[in-house]
């Protein structure tokens, strides 16, 4: 069976999209390629960034948007951050970073990142939910 | 292509003097596009089915989910038990079962009193999301909003297609419905075709006790068939609760409006040609 080019988001996605805006703590919604599909209000707020103005975010332009490193600010390989975790290794992954978003504000985050195992064995994306610690 | 809707009815069958018109039949519709036979779904309106198909070398039998509604005639459809006729019948399995495992649970004792593993000339065919071909009828099929592992169908021969989302709720959560395209459920499969027979089941004041059950308004699918820029939209899956009257005082509202598509009451009988 083949499949061909599509317009729609999988319908798990979908579901997850409409889940998250119900969501007051933050959550991102990636795709299987790592593009950040979408995130919700809460996460606009911890991000900087208002989803309707920036749309979807490339996985190419995320480490740039949004700056991660260890608490202690030294830097963290790619392939440890929670999300790329969940979307590599198709595993489940929490992790406690700093980043600085996109309004140049620093944050000091717990992440749990989860990956997204549709109906028919599709590997679909993942999805991360962001809880904040206020920064002494 | 021809559309001929045999059972039109959502849930359970409904039979009786209220429901003469629209049909007291559940889901089945027959699809011929040259020589041709395709069912889509197993509801209670397919045993007639089985009397159009026969004579046939084979006929497949496209089911969107496995509610009871959507296969409960399947052990009344006359060719699965003639082994003359090769009956394939394909439909969405579960992350632990597959579609045999699945329709066993009802085509087995003590629901049924024959196994399917008994029927030599039926084949399952467990279905994922994608494109086959059966004969010169492309279908394009895709999991859609509805409890439990749901397809849509999309049929398309020689430049014409019809699309069927009989169990469909695209606008659940969503705040402001229809979404764009890329967020509503379904729209791939219904972006424009010619005929699109779609989820009407409820009214407005029903939807709002009953949102998660899987189902639309008559306004949600007059919204989506609008946004998918459909040629005609066929109201189906008719609440068990509703009776001639009340669907053609509906259908008489619908038509009062300017609609940018073709409005079809899904009535059990009517034939459509593409």
């Amino acid at each position: 069976m083949r499949r061909e080019a599509s317009m729609t988001q999988p319908i798990e996605l979908i579901l997850l999209r409409q889940w998250s805006t119900y969501q007051a703590i933050p959550v991102w919604l990636m795709d299987a390629e790592g593009d950040l599909l979408f995130y919700n209000e809460a996460a606009e707020a911890v991000l900087g960034l208002r989803y309707v103005e920036a749309g979807v975010i490339h996985a190419n332009d995320l480490a740039e948007l949004f700056q991660t490193t260890a608490l202690d600010g030294s830097a963290v390989p790619t392939e440890e951050l929670p999300v790329v975790i969940a979307l590599t290794q198709r595993i489940p992954a929490h992790g406690e970073l700093r980043i600085k978003t996109a309004d140049g504000a620093g944050r000091h985050l717990h992440i749990t990142a989860f990956p997204v195992e549709g109906l028919s064995e599709r590997h679909l994306g993942a999805v991360a939910m962001f809880w904040e610690e206020p920064i002494p | 292509m021809r559309i001929e809707l045999s059972g039109t009815r959502g849930s359970l069958a409904a039979a009786g003097p209220g429901t003469v018109g629209y049909g007291g039949d559940t889901a089945s519709i027959l699809v011929t596009a040259e020589g041709r036979s395709i069912v889509l779904d197993a509801g209670s309106g397919i045993r007639r089915l089985g009397d159009v198909v026969a004579g046939q070398d084979r006929v497949d039998v496209l089911l969107t989910h496995l509610h009871m509604d959507h296969i409960q005639g399947l052990g009344f459809f006359g060719p699965m038990f003639d082994p003359s006729i090769e009956v394939h019948v394909w439909g969405p399995g579960s992350p632990k079962f597959t579609l045999e495992q699945l329709l066993s649970r009802y085509l087995s004792p003590p629901l049924f009193p024959v196994h399917v593993r008994e029927l030599s000339s039926v084949v399952l065919h467990d279905t994922d999301p994608g494109s086959f071909e059966l004969g010169p009828v492309t279908v394009t099929t895709d999991y859609v909003c509805h409890p439990g592992a749901t397809l849509g169908y999309r049929l398309s021969v020689n430049g014409t297609s019809m699309a069927y989302l009989p169990d469909h709720e695209p606008a659940l959560g969503v705040e402001h419905f229809p979404e764009q395209p890329e967020w509503t459920s379904g729209f791939d499969l219904m972006a424009g075709v010619d005929v699109l027979i779609h989820d009407a089941q409820y009214t407005d004041d029903e939807y709002a006790e009953r949102q998660g059950w899987g189902h639309s308004t008559f306004d949600q699918a007059l919204d989506v068939a609008e946004l998918c820029e459909v040629g005609s939209l066929v109201t189906f899956h008719h609440d068990p609760g509703h009776d001639d009257g009340m669907l053609d005082e509906i259908a008489a509202a619908i038509a009062t409006h300017p609609l940018p598509f073709e409005f079809v009451p899904g009535r059990a009988g009517t034939v459509i040609d593409v």
